[in-house]
């Protein structure tokens, strides 16, 4: 069982919910997909026990052996590589390279470009504060420079056993990175705020859970019903509400601290129960 | 006049980018404003764009595989380094979510099965608005990453005001730290980095200093919400001055700043208001005090 939750919107709160299904729900473990700018950790507090680097080939062009006769340059499609014939000098820019061996497959000359390891993060393996006997956390954390983190989300998904229960903490957006975090996930929790912007962005991430056919569902985060935002919504919208969780200065002192969010007080825990009791309608096996 | 880039950007998704990009652009006289957030762009809601000119937006290919052609002999998908080749039932099929247009299949399918064909993954509109005008744009959700479409926005930012003699592009970025973030600090002069007092806010600062620190330009600060942990504040306080961050303002935890919000509006549009207008109007006047004379 694989739960992503996700929204169009960053910092609607998906690492929250996120947090509070760890937290409240047994033998899961907490994979924080947002490798951009992972936060999961901040709550979980886990002890790392693994870390794993995470490499991408990248080409090394031998130039001792090099004919510069461009065919490299010519097919790559992201414009990482540039051979200067007359001055017989290559050039790679690493940062545009997407490892995926163009290069080296059209290249002419045997072992002229070979391909080498090039970290661009890592992932980690650990314990959180549920004091699992197993490992029920990991987080993918992409370098600062790197320019894709979608490499490290695919791994991490391989890395995932189809027999046990994961909640996937999602990247913002609704393009590749949410979608390679969703491609794989038997139910998507869509998390919004009640404001313009949460709706908007809401409405981007349904398109792409619908167009994926991912089951899902919605809580409102932050809902404070001083408006009517998220029921002009759901008329216009036909989506299964999970739930809502209450705008709470508790709450938010306790997030502000990365200190427990589902004993921050009794109206989130309240509303976690009632999140927890619509998704099982769903969701038999949760 | 050289045309001067300002980018508004966070690393954590949510932290008040676009409300401050949208207030800046209300203050701001003579520039163009651009919505760099091509994955959910918000900055429409409050700006009310009239568009007047929309194109289409090319992305990579995909590959497709004629089954008619394949001999089904496996090397395609042997070679995809991005999964995005799957044997369903006895055939190769592309998953077009997981391509990402490289054209290795392309190139080694040995009877030339496999076409890449064109995709449009977004649109881009140049608008009015009543604050002036502003380049923005839509990628379709599932669409590859956007960089190129804000490299796109910008460029086409870029011609409007070299036409007209503007001096300023006012950017309201994407969250994160790659590509599409890449992308919008590229050629910017300015960064105005925008936080919030918690941990996560402050981890993401960090590593959006860390991104913004390789471009040449000025990194400035605003803290939102700076009222919900003072120790955190503090400590956000602290990690700018040793990275020499000029602070730009402190805004509180105000409810009426997310009503305005709901009424399409930004906080200096706030009727019987004037502590919260004061504030925005200060880090308005401290930023361009900052960048006069440069």
């Amino acid at each position: 069982m694989k739960i992503a939750v996700a929204s169009g919107k960053g910092g609607t709160g998906k690492t929250t919910v996120s947090v509070l299904l760890y937290e409240y729900l047994d033998n899961y473990t907490y994979v924080d997909m947002d490798v951009e700018e992972p936060n999961g950790g901040i709550f979980v507090k886990p002890n790392i026990e693994r870390r794993e680097d995470f490499n991408k080939k990248v080409p090394d062009i031998n130039e001792n052996i090099c004919t510069f006769c461009g065919k490299c340059a010519d097919n790559c499609p992201y414009n990482a590589l540039s051979i200067m014939e007359k001055a017989e000098k290559t050039l790679f820019f690493e940062d545009l390279c997407m490892s995926c061996g163009v290069c080296s497959y059209v290249c002419p000359v045997e072992d002229a470009i070979v391909e080498k390891n090039k970290k661009i993060g890592v992932i980690n393996y650990g314990k959180g504060f549920k004091k699992s006997k197993e490992i029920d956390f990991i987080e993918g954390i992409l370098d600062v420079g790197e320019p894709s983190g979608v490499p490290i989300i695919n791994k991490i998904n391989k890395k995932l056993d189809n027999d046990k229960k994961y909640i996937l903490d999602a990247p913002p957006g609704t393009t590749c990175p949410t979608v390679a975090t969703i491609e794989k996930v038997d139910y998507v929790v869509l998390v919004t705020e009640p404001t313009p912007f949460g709706i908007n962005d809401l409405k981007l991430t349904l398109e792409v859970v619908e167009e994926l056919k991912k089951p899902h569902g919605l809580v409102v985060n932050k809902d404070d019903r001083d408006n009517d935002l998220i029921e002009k919504f759901l008329q216009k919208h036909n989506i299964d509400m999970l739930g809502s969780i209450p705008y709470d200065e508790d709450f938010a002192r306790s997030y502000s601290k990365g200190e427990s969010l589902l004993n921050s007080s009794e109206r989130i825990k309240n509303s976690v129960v009632e999140i927890i009791k619509n998704l099982r309608k769903t969701n038999k096996e949760l | 006049m050289s045309l001067k880039q300002t980018v508004v950007l966070s690393g954590k998704g949510g932290a008040g980018k676009t409300t401050l990009t949208a207030t800046l652009a209300k203050l701001l006289k003579n520039k163009i404003i651009v919505d760099a957030d091509v994955d959910a762009a918000d900055m429409f809601i409050l700006m009310k764009p009239k568009i007047e000119k929309k194109e289409k937006f090319k992305g990579k290919p995909v590959a497709k595989i004629n089954q008619q052609q394949c001999i089904k002999c496996g090397k395609c998908m042997d070679l995809c380094r991005f999964d995005a080749i799957n044997l369903v039932e006895g055939d190769y099929k592309i998953n077009e979510y997981m391509c990402d247009g490289c054209t290795l299949c392309d190139i080694a399918c040995p009877v030339d099965a496999i076409d890449m064909l064109p995709q449009i993954v977004g649109e881009w509109y140049k608008s009015k608005t009543n604050w002036g005008d502003m380049v923005h744009a839509k990628l379709y959700p599932g669409a590859e990453n956007s960089g190129n479409l804000v490299t796109m926005v910008k460029h086409q930012a870029k011609l409007i005001a070299e036409d007209k003699n503007i001096g300023h592009l006012l950017i309201d970025g994407p969250p994160g730290i790659g590509c599409p973030v890449n992308s919008s600090l590229s050629g910017a002069h300015y960064a105005i980095l925008v936080t919030e007092p918690t941990q996560s806010g402050l981890h993401d600062l960090k590593r959006i200093f860390e991104v913004s620190k390789h471009f040449d330009l000025d990194n400035f600060l605003v803290i939102n919400k700076y009222d919900i942990n003072n120790e955190m504040t503090g400590k956000i306080l602290e990690f700018a001055e040793k990275k020499d961050m000029k602070l730009l303002g402190k805004i509180p935890f105000d409810k009426r700043i997310v009503n305005a919000q709901v009424n399409l509006q930004t906080p200096v549009d706030l009727q019987n208001n004037k502590e919260l207008k004061k504030i925005f109007n200060e880090i308005f006047k401290k930023f361009m005090e900052n960048i006069k004379g440069e």
